[in-house]
């Protein structure tokens, strides 16, 4: 019951990643695609400033998600981790050298080292998310059960591949109708159209991108794709797609406020609906959340340790994303850090 | 593993106690109406902002390392201590949001609103080293369960995982050696200043409050380590005697300052004082010393492990003192004559704490660790059972990527710090103005230009 319960917060969790370190992926995806140095001024000039104040945050949801787990269903982490070595390894170095490159590139003034860094940062946001989705459809399809040793199999086959090239779509979407709202607020209007039709181009390539997964899942995923197309998965399936098109209707409307919801709700809900179908099992059809829980007393003190969390985090949270939309939050600029003025350097 | 902790660890004292150092500059700033502190928070809080980005990479990668490293650990005794983890996750999630705003509110938050959201940063920071430091207190003592016929642990007691005998003395030593460290590397960097001439207000102010907390924690510090090293003896005894490389258990045991143990015990080198490891265990010369012959020789450290542990902690106990011996200087000339030392060896010596003082980390967390081999989880788990299947060439080749990256990321780190310092220094020189006309001038979380950038300006890639 206990177990029950923390697998939900987990899957939660996960959702909230996907959605917050999605977008965050999808301003870097973005960012590789703006074209040229002189083409890709403006988008980037965005990006950077709409990511600044929030991206710690979004990639601190990860680390969540990995402490639930082992805290939470250890045999489950002990597994994972040794059948998707290989991807995970990479998603991890991915990680570094983008947070590394993010944060670089801006106190860098040679447009030479912003190149450099801005590439680094780029390619790693289009990576990371790959290698995320890879091991998730490992998982998905059943491959990383107990006791598998890593091999490239378990990572580089039908459901991976198109869990990876998923997240990838989908990070480049939230990316980008996050960035078109944003765009509004920074007083760009070009780029608003700019983001625009790229947020409804990836909501093409995503809706394609599912029906190729759908058909492929039928047989290389067969519990997941019964999960998808019976019941509460169906359900949330069905809200997914609601969502995208209440996002695309939004988008060619012009309506930017709402598009963000409608797309959290997107990803929010086909997270869930893939959690939901894989039910009773966290890797399907050989290791179920029972099996896989870890002392039932830690996990009631997990499950206090995630309800302070909420209490401490949630007001903490909502403070920020209230500022950061409410354009209360700004870089300090040169002359703030300027100590400019005889009387401000008086002598001892 | 080992080295990508040993680098986050350089990360953790900025991380944990700058956000103090740079509220009580505030503070001082926003009570006296000082704009010379004020202008030192802000910067301050800049180069915050970029270590902050550099830690939660550096974490994150850590947290993925558990899994990729330490499967057999996590599988078996993450329901047990990884607890500890949660407090630190979310006490990082709080810091990450409060460090955000405060970072951006600068400029339109409320001065005193602004200042009241940074309070509880500090707190956050204690509370998520509080989290990191049970679990490693956890595995030097492990307990709060029972191990069933398979060697399961069974009857998980949370509260006894989390509140370990080795909890206490720990944390208390880590986070006053983090304000100690950050203190000094703070104060250092004006010291520098100060020793090539620029000896205005502006480096006074920098030195003098970093400096003074550290100071006023340097003789506080020594009485925890001394208190850390007895539970050690206490909860440890073999760590104990690594770390003094004490061989056979006896009583009226010789401290060895350095030396080294080879592996049928006797030790070449150093020097000895007789008695005095006793003394110091125990207060009295008859107090028995264990020794590492007390276990079988699979069951404790190696003769040149023994000896790293040993030197990390001679080391950092040296660094120790001659930091309590800088830190009476200066409290014997704010005391007694009002004023800073006037010696430029004072500022030598205040130029090379902060180094020192990162250094003396590092050696604490070697003897820590290594003191503690072969077990991971101290008598319950070795090392070669909790580490990885994966085969030893993947583990090296990824271990080769890991250090590249590794030294990418801490050369920027480094560079950029020293950017951002010239920068200043040149924009705080009366003719330095007109320098910042360059076309390239967005820089970082700290200064950028306000308005969307006109055609024909700066590029990036």
């Amino acid at each position: 019951m206990i177990a029950d319960l923390i697998a939900a917060l987990l899957l939660l969790v996960i959702a909230a990643y996907a959605c917050a370190g999605g977008t965050d992926y999808g301003a870097g995806f973005w960012d590789l695609t703006a074209g040229g140095a002189e083409r890709g001024r403006r988008p980037r000039w965005l990006i950077d400033h709409a990511m600044a104040p929030v991206w710690e945050v979004n990639n601190v949801w990860l680390v969540f998600v990995l402490v639930i787990m082992w805290t939470g269903f250890p045999v489950l982490f002990q597994t994972v981790f040794s059948a998707m070595w290989v991807p995970l390894a990479l998603a991890a170095v991915g990680m570094v050298l983008r947070g590394a490159g993010f944060a670089l590139r801006k106190p860098v003034r040679r447009i030479a080292g912003r190149r450099l860094y801005g590439a680094v940062f780029a390619l790693a946001s289009l990576l990371t998310p790959f290698f995320l989705g890879a091991a998730v459809g490992g998982i998905a399809s059943g491959r990383a059960a107990p006791g598998t040793a890593a091999s490239a199999e378990a990572w580089s086959n039908p459901t991976s591949v198109l869990f990876g090239l998923l997240a990838v779509a989908t990070t480049a979407f939230l990316g980008a109708v996050f960035l078109a709202r944003d765009a509004d607020r920074f007083d760009a209007p070009d780029l608003v159209g700019h983001f625009r039709r790229r947020a409804l181009g990836s909501l093409v390539a995503l809706a394609v991108l599912t029906a190729v997964m759908l058909t492929v899942t039928r047989t290389d995923a067969p519990h997941v794709w019964h999960g998808l197309t019976h019941g509460a998965g169906l359900a949330l399936v069905i809200l997914a797609g609601v969502c995208s098109l209440a996002t695309g209707w939004l988008l060619v409307r012009r309506s930017g406020t709402w598009s963000r919801a409608t797309a959290v709700g997107v990803v929010a809900a086909a997270v869930l609906a893939w959690g939901v179908a894989q039910r009773p099992y966290l890797v399907p059809t050989s290791l179920t959340v029972a099996e896989g829980a870890g002392a039932p007393s830690a996990l009631r003190w997990l499950g206090l340790v995630i309800l302070v969390a909420v209490v401490l985090i949630a007001p903490a949270v909502a403070l920020l994303y209230r500022l950061d939309t409410q354009g209360e939050l700004e870089p300090l600029s040169d002359a703030d850090l300027r100590g400019t003025g005889p009387d401000h350097r008086g002598e001892v | 593993m080992a080295f990508t902790l040993a680098s986050h660890i350089t990360l953790v004292p900025l991380g944990v106690a700058l956000p103090l150092i740079t509220l009580i500059m505030h503070r001082r700033g926003l009570r006296h109406n000082d704009p010379v502190a004020l202008l030192l928070a802000r910067r301050w809080s800049a180069v915050m902002a970029v270590q902050f980005a550099v830690g939660v990479v550096t974490g994150t990668v850590l947290s993925f390392e558990f899994g990729l490293l330490w499967p057999g650990l996590m599988g078996k005794w993450g329901a047990v201590f990884g607890l500890g983890f949660g407090v630190e996750a979310w006490a990082f999630f709080l810091e990450a949001v409060l460090i955000a705003v405060y970072l951006y509110g600068w400029r339109r938050l409320k001065p005193r609103t602004h200042f009241l959201l940074g309070l509880p940063l500090p707190a956050a920071a204690l509370l998520g080293a509080f989290g990191i430091l049970a679990a490693n207190a956890w595995m030097n003592t492990p307990g709060g369960f029972t191990l069933d016929a398979q060697g399961k642990p069974v009857d998980v007691d949370v509260r006894k995982a989390l509140f370990t005998p080795m909890l206490g003395p720990q944390y208390w030593h880590f986070i006053v050696a983090m304000l100690v460290t950050a203190g000094y590397v703070v104060a250092g960097v004006y010291a520098v200043g100060w020793l090539r001439g620029r000896r205005d207000r502006y480096h006074r102010l920098g030195f003098t409050v970093p400096f003074t907390l550290a100071a006023v924690l340097t003789p506080v510090q020594f009485l925890l380590g001394d208190s850390l090293a007895r539970s050690v003896f206490h909860e440890q005894p073999v760590k104990f005697a690594a770390t003094e490389i004490v061989w056979r258990t006896d009583t009226h045991v010789p401290e060895y300052i350095f030396g080294r143990l080879h592996p049928d015990g006797h030790v070449s080198g150093g020097i000895k004082i007789p008695q005095l490891d006793s003394m110091l265990a125990g207060f009295t010369p008859g107090t028995k010393v264990t020794g590492l012959t007390s276990v079988p020789a699979d069951a404790r450290p190696t003769a040149t492990q023994a000896t790293l542990a040993h030197w990390a902690f001679d080391l950092m106990v040296g660094i120790g003192s001659l930091l309590v011996l800088l830190a009476l200087w200066f409290a014997w000339s704010r005391l007694r004559h009002r004023r800073l030392p006037a010696s430029p060896w004072f500022f030598r010596g205040a130029a090379c704490a902060g180094v020192a003082s990162v250094v003396a980390v590092e050696c604490g967390w070697i003897t820590a660790e290594v003191g503690r081999q072969p077990w991971i989880v101290y008598g319950h788990m070795r090392i070669a059972e909790a580490v990885t299947p994966t085969r030893a060439l993947t583990l090296w080749i990824m271990f080769g990527l890991v250090l590249l990256v590794y030294v990418f990321i801490f050369g920027s780190l480094l560079a950029v710090l020293l950017k951002m310092r010239t920068r200043w220094r040149v924009a705080d020189e009366p003719t330095g103005a007109a320098r910042d006309e360059e076309p390239e001038r967005d820089t970082p979380y700290g200064p950028r230009s306000r308005v969307p950038a006109g055609p024909h300006r700066d590029g990036d890639g």
